[in-house]
């Protein structure tokens, strides 16, 4: 069942819904009951991107297609990776990631709709011995807008991935990044922001397998939810028999700002070794009054006050952006999609 | 300066002051002692504006302007200051920032310029100097991580930044050690002056061996069952709060 197979066949049936476990929460196949037509191959001009400034190596895929990134052993890389969905027709986009041995790459993904185009994006990431990736990821959809995006990454030993989703959600946005951890102390963050109003839905799920001594992994992701809003969080960490001394932390903290808004999470942790250290928070809840007062009693009105807790709420996320002028980037992002 | 009269206040279905008259005039620094309930907290909050505590009857008023008709924030920018028995902490947040943000708040809603970040910083440096608060702490998260003792120094050095006209110390001498303490009230002192009164709440009479209070009220059931000089305070310390407890 997979939104990928469906746009192939164009048989609804194939749509992941409320039966399958994964996708209780994000019910592509009880919403669609009719694919649209494919998207036309689009010929006009596509505004400035968000990442357009700092890359030197730049994809755009508009309406469905290929791409494949490549960084040769020992070589460092800045690139900008656009989905693009123009209009309102289903395509999907295919992308390739390799990094040999001690290659470095920083990815700067986005994704962008003006429709209600449905869209399914499948990226495979090879990190080989020794190599680093930063992927930052600022998913801007349309409100109409059906966006899937399935990561599918395979670490080596002694590499280290980073990642960081921000998303401001669509009519159904499900990213998704499963990590395959050899252990051998390759390292790990999966770090997501989910800011939502109105009636979208955002959907960041991740599952982690580690299968070797010695891992790491860390992740950290914050939402905040207004008006009628749906986030979803499913972070899933599994450590295999004799992963020993894997040291994993999960940590989701949501703010609710409207009654009528909703956050789903399920943080799972599956332990089949003994000797791992393995912890998971998460926290679901209004803005904390008592801060909410202290800063008022300081002198800043409550629209501000309520701003600044929320933008720093979700700015101990955007902190753990290594690459500075994304970080920047992102930071300005979530003050605009807060609206404060 | 401030002067409450016949002030009862509720929170939730519960009425914990219960005409509660009180006067302080500039210059002054009166202190309010009571047994735990008394309703001391609720002195401050009902002070400063905080949500959930409802003022069903009587006045407040600061230089005769009625402070219970404004937000919380406003009752800040005219002067109004709560150091907190228990300061919340911030994540996200440097305290240089919260407080820079707070005290441009204040200046806007007095119709004054902002301060300049050269202004602010030399200003940090030197109030933080005074009270013995290294300069890097600033830098971090608001009291996130700071000992009780620290928070409380923070409040202090808040209240030295924003340099408020009326100010109330609730149970600050908690958790501090003796040199804490010192530097505490120190800063405090420091910021005495004739244009400025003070509301020192405190259970016990310690803190009142280094803030010199010029009169001394009991709080006990929601109303001021005493007054008196500072000697009232060696007093109770010395016969404990029962007899006040049975007068309410």
């Amino acid at each position: 069942m997979s939104l990928a197979s469906a746009l192939k066949t164009r048989d609804v049936t194939e749509l992941p819904g409320k039966r399958d476990e994964d996708w209780r929460w994000t019910d592509l196949r009880g919403l669609i009951r009719v694919l649209p037509e494919p998207s036309p191959r689009f010929t006009g001009d596509v505004p400035a991107g968000l990442f357009d400034r700092l890359a030197a190596d730049h994809h755009v895929l508009v309406n469905g297609g290929d791409a494949r990134i490549e960084v040769a052993a020992g070589r460092k890389s800045l690139a900008a990776l656009r989905l693009v969905s123009r209009g309102a027709g289903a395509h999907a986009n295919r992308v390739t990631i390799t990094l040999a041995a001690g290659a470095r790459l920083r990815l700067l993904e986005t994704y962008e709709s003006d429709a209600g185009s449905v869209s399914q994006t499948t990226l495979s990431i090879t990190l080989a011995e020794g190599a680093a990736l930063e992927r930052i990821v600022v998913a801007q959809d349309h409100e109409d807008a059906i966006t899937v995006s399935q990561a599918e990454v395979q670490l080596a030993p002694g590499a280290d991935f980073g990642q960081t989703i921000a998303a401001s959600g669509a009519r159904r946005q499900r990213l998704e990044t499963r990590v395959a951890h050899p252990g051998g102390r390759a390292s790990l963050r999966l770090d997501g922001i989910y800011l939502l109003a109105d009636k979208r839905h955002s959907d960041q799920t991740t599952v982690v397998t580690h299968d070797g001594l010695d891992g790491t992994t860390i992740q950290l992701t914050k939402g905040v939810v207004r008006d009628q809003a749906r986030g979803v969080f499913q972070g899933r960490i599994i450590v295999s028999e004799g992963a020993d001394r894997t040291d994993a932390r999960m940590g989701h903290h949501a703010l609710i700002l409207s009654d009528r808004a909703e956050v789903d999470a399920k943080p799972e942790l599956e332990i089949y070794a003994d000797d791992v250290s393995c912890a998971h928070g998460n926290t679901v809840g209004a803005l904390d009054e008592d801060a909410l007062f202290y800063a008022r009693q300081r002198g800043i009105p409550e629209t501000e006050a309520r701003a600044m807790l929320t933008e720093a709420f979700i700015g101990q996320v955007v902190d753990r952006i290594w690459f500075e002028e994304a970080r920047n980037v992102v930071r300005g992002w979530a003050t605009r999609a807060l609206g404060v | 300066m401030l002067s409450v009269s016949n002030l009862r206040a509720t929170v939730g279905e519960t009425e914990i002051l219960k005409g509660l008259t009180l006067d302080v005039p500039a210059g002054e620094v009166h202190a309010i002692m009571g047994p735990n309930g008394a309703g001391k907290s609720t002195l401050s909050y009902v002070l400063t504006g905080r949500q959930g505590y409802e003022v069903t009857s009587g006045t407040v008023t600061l230089e005769g302007e009625d402070l219970l008709a404004l937000e919380a924030n406003e009752r800040a920018a005219r002067g109004v200051f709560l150091s907190f028995q228990y300061p919340l902490e911030i994540p996200g947040v440097p305290a240089l920032t919260f407080i820079r943000t707070a005290m441009n708040a204040q200046r806007k809603a007095r119709g004054e310029a902002e301060i300049t970040a050269p202004q602010f910083l030399k200003l940090a440096k030197a109030k933080a100097a005074e009270l013995k608060i290294d300069f890097e702490m600033l830098k971090r998260a608001l009291n996130v991580g700071f000992s009780g003792g620290e928070k409380k120094r923070m409040e202090i050095f808040q209240m030295a930044m924003l340099s408020p006209r009326f100010l109330i110390l609730d149970e600050t001498d908690s958790g501090l050690d003796i040199d804490a303490l010192r530097i505490v009230a120190d800063g405090v002192n420091a910021l005495r002056a004739p244009d400025r009164a003070m509301l020192v709440i405190t259970h016990y009479q310690r803190l009142l061996d280094y803030i010199k209070p010029d009169r001394v009220h009991v709080l006990s059931g929601g109303r001021i069952v005493a007054s008196g000089g500072p000697e009232l305070a060696l007093e109770l310390e010395r016969e404990g709060y029962d007899k006040y407890a049975r007068a309410a």
